[in-house]
């Protein structure tokens, strides 16, 4: 135990890779064996190649960064839009009482449909287009904004706010001054969490009425039986996923060391 | 923290919103400034739960259609729960285990589960296989890491008292470890059921024959708002008793929370 208190991730390296090398080899093996059709699993270095390959040559109309580049600029702004009204909205009714008892029993409400079943009315109401998808977004990623922003201004210390009444704030500069920053790392958290759902809806959307993005890509691969290309787009998603979360990551520890000082 | 004191009575603030939402929809509708293109009106609502329930749309009546879908559901679930759970009590358990298991597990879980959904339908059509396996998919990742991380959060202080008095590793398990982790369990199963109706929806919604996902897409493809929205209406109700049904076994699971 010692040791492993002293180099908490030297002791079980030995077991993690063996963990990999495992799963990479039944990964590789079942294809090769004739265990499983290659048809049907491919093997990591066909996935591999066939990623290289969608990088160079189009498929389903584009190449595979232009697939995922208009799939990130529908998530930015369907996120961006969630964020922008969740996370203000969340902090009013932290603060307003009244906002809180008029919103909540909407929201409570809205919030048991999952995001993907407002599909058929985002293509009725904003088009295929961008419109439809950005609403699947907005609708992924607005509850954890909304209710992380007002667990946050909740959680602010009445002292503080006490203590800024005291020195002749107004509610806005309250709101603004004090409120807002002792939230930030609720929020913060929020929109990682947002920013998952989100992101998962927006896949969920191309896979059904969109006609590009990295989750059309998948479905023609499919409709093509091209399992490696369905692999490869499945790559891709979890690669831009985790960099978003890795983003957040960064700006959610940013903000509670900015807490601590 | 300190609020906003109004003098405003509790209940009226909730009441005027709801009561305002729904008389904006009525007169929006009956006046038609919204097209009974874009959003249906009470009537036609109404005049969709009518259809579903006695001839039936897109294949089948409601009672059908959500007992195909609940089944699908509850059996994906269950898969997750007894994959997922025990999974996660040995990840958390063991440093072992987790070493080994973790590489796998951190190369599956950025993967959304309905990026999961063509692999499915190339690996098992557009049967009921597909479906299960993606709704066993995101409520997998869920039910594991909570329970892994409530078997964590247990105090060894406790496993080493009962460990002391001579349990035996099966004793500890049940009696210890288990009861101690069981609340973040049950947490990780409510996010479990929740990522199962998305994954189930969104399932049906690619491609099926039978379900509410089915309904949904249909009442898309003949642009049919009225029946949209009230399979959407079953969807939210479904899911909210189900989430309610699951409150009720926390409950029950863990008497002494509730004092």
């Amino acid at each position: 135990m010692a040791l492993a208190t002293q180099h908490p991730g030297l002791r079980w390296l030995p077991y993690s890779l063996a963990g990999a090398a495992i799963f990479l080899a039944v990964w590789s093996l079942l294809p090769q064996a004739g265990i499983v059709p290659s048809a049907l699993l491919p093997s990591p270095m066909a996935v591999g190649k066939t990623f290289f390959e969608l990088t160079q040559e189009p498929f389903a109309g584009y190449t595979i960064q232009q697939h995922l580049l208009s799939s990130f600029i529908r998530f930015a702004s369907g996120f961006g839009l969630a964020a922008a009204i969740g996370v203000p909205l969340g902090l009013l009714m932290g603060w307003y009482r009244w906002l809180d008892r008029a919103v909540a029993p909407i929201f409570e409400t809205i919030r048991f449909i999952a995001p993907i079943a407002w599909l058929p009315f985002a293509v009725l109401w904003f088009g295929t287009g961008i419109g439809g998808p950005i609403l699947i977004i907005f609708s992924g990623a607005f509850p954890a904004c909304l209710i992380n922003a007002y667990r946050g201004a909740r959680l602010t210390q009445g002292f503080l706010i006490e203590a800024a009444e005291t020195l002749g704030a107004k509610p806005r500069h309250i709101i603004t001054e004090v409120v807002m920053p002792s939230a930030l790392p609720s929020i913060v958290a929020g929109l990682r969490i947002g920013a998952g759902v989100g992101w998962q809806s927006l896949i969920g959307a191309e896979l059904i009425v969109v006609s590009s993005g990295v989750g059309y890509l998948m479905v023609q691969g499919q409709g093509n039986l091209a399992t490696e290309k369905v692999m490869a787009g499945m790559v891709a998603i979890g690669c831009v996923g985790v960099l978003i979360d890795v983003a957040l990551r960064a700006a959610e520890r940013h903000f509670r060391r900015f807490e601590q000082a | 923290m300190l609020r906003q004191e109004t003098r405003v009575p509790v209940w009226l603030p909730g009441t005027l919103s709801v009561a305002s939402c729904i008389g904006l929809w009525v007169v929006a509708t009956t006046f038609e400034f919204v097209g009974p293109a874009r959003l249906p009106g009470p009537k036609d609502l109404w005049e969709s739960f009518e259809q579903l329930m006695d001839p039936g749309y897109a294949g089948g009546t409601l009672p059908q259609q959500v007992w195909f879908s609940v089944r699908l559901v509850l059996a994906g679930f269950a898969v997750a729960i007894v994959t997922g759970v025990p999974l996660g009590i040995l990840m958390g358990m063991s440093r072992r285990a987790e070493a080994l298991i973790n590489p796998a597990f951190l190369v599956i879980r950025p993967i959304p589960p309905l990026a999961w959904i063509p692999l499915a339908i190339l690996w098992f059509g557009l049967g009921n296989g597909a479906k299960i396996f993606v709704i066993w998919f995101g409520a997998f990742v869920p039910a594991l890491i909570n329970t892994y991380t409530g078997v964590r959060s247990v105090d060894p202080g406790l496993i080493a008292a009962a460990r002391v008095h001579g349990a035996r590793p099966w004793h500890v398990l049940f009696e210890v470890v288990v009861p101690g982790a069981l609340p973040l369990i049950f947490t990780g199963l409510r996010l479990a059921l929740q990522a199962s109706w998305t994954a189930l929806v969104a399932a049906e919604l690619v491609g099926a024959f039978y379900g509410l996902g089915r309904v949904l897409m249909t009442a898309a493809r003949d642009i049919y708002p009225g029946m949209i929205a009230a399979a959407m209406i079953c969807v939210a109700l479904l899911g909210a008793s189900m989430t309610y049904l699951l409150g009720l076994a926390e409950a029950k699971a863990t008497p002494w929370r509730n004092r």
